[in-house]
């Protein structure tokens, strides 16, 4: 069989770096991140139905620096797929493609991720 | 002479199988999660220094046992959706595609179980 040479379509590398496709992959990334915070999820359910004793465990587990650590990635990746989540969708009915729109939405969302990040801790652990 | 119709005859027959189903149903839970997301968030972070019992007293009441299922039944569901999607696009050879494939639907599950037992035996 004889290969014709075709013209190949443009791969990633071939493009700009830009915010847009940061957001692409980080809301693949941030997916993942999610299914590791559901084991979070269940150990939490999992030790308030065991007792008070377990709780206090996964209590103390989550007030130390590796805790606060892997919770505050928690929330980020949470708001970030939340924030872009919603993009999606608005995508999704064809609305907000073309570049300008997409640029401003960049920021929007990387905006409602930090803003939205910051509310649930400032809440959360009373720092007002 | 066939009485079928050609879309018919042909549908279910290319390279995907089952259309747009798979794409379909993560949109729509990632609709429904959308408010989920918001009350579970809003929820927890009165949650943070809260003792055993005040928790226990929050997850026992109806509306947050219920929320909470729905929460887990649908993020969990989306989350096997969208890490079976992915291994789709980056793993191409047929062994670990199937092992990561079983492994993702059998952990979902798994945690999913083991969530919703949790919840149930909180509440009830």
């Amino acid at each position: 069989m004889t290969t014709i040479k075709r013209p190949t379509s443009p791969h990633l590398q071939i493009y700009k770096w830009g915010p847009h496709m940061a957001l692409s992959i980080l809301h693949r990334a941030s997916g993942v991140a999610l299914g590791g915070g559901t084991l979070l999820l269940a150990w939490w359910l999992i030790a308030l139905a065991a007792g008070p004793d377990e709780y206090a465990q996964f209590q103390t587990c989550m007030s130390s620096i590796f805790g606060k650590i892997i919770l505050l990635g928690f929330t980020l990746a949470l708001m970030l797929h939340l924030s872009n989540g919603i993009r999606h969708l608005f995508w999704d009915m064809g609305r907000g493609l073309d570049v300008i729109t997409t640029a401003r939405t960049n920021i929007l969302v990387f905006l409602g991720t930090v803003v939205l990040t910051a509310l649930a801790w400032v809440i959360g652990y009373g720092l007002i | 002479m066939s009485l079928q119709t050609p879309i018919s005859k042909v549908r279910g027959l290319g390279s995907a199988k089952s259309g747009t189903h798979h794409w379909w149903m993560q949109k729509i839970a990632a609709v429904a999660l959308v408010p989920l997301t918001i009350w579970f968030v809003a929820s927890i972070v009165q949650m943070t220094q809260a003792d055993y019992f005040t928790v226990k007293a929050w997850l026992s009441s109806p509306v947050s046992a219920i929320l909470m299922l729905m929460f887990l039944v649908v993020g969990l569901y989306h989350l096997r959706l969208g890490l079976q999607a992915i291994v789709e696009d980056y793993i191409h050879s047929e062994g670990p595609k199937v092992f990561l494939q079983f492994t993702i639907l059998f952990g979902c599950t798994i945690i999913a179980v083991a969530s919703i037992f949790s919840v149930l035996k909180i509440a009830l």
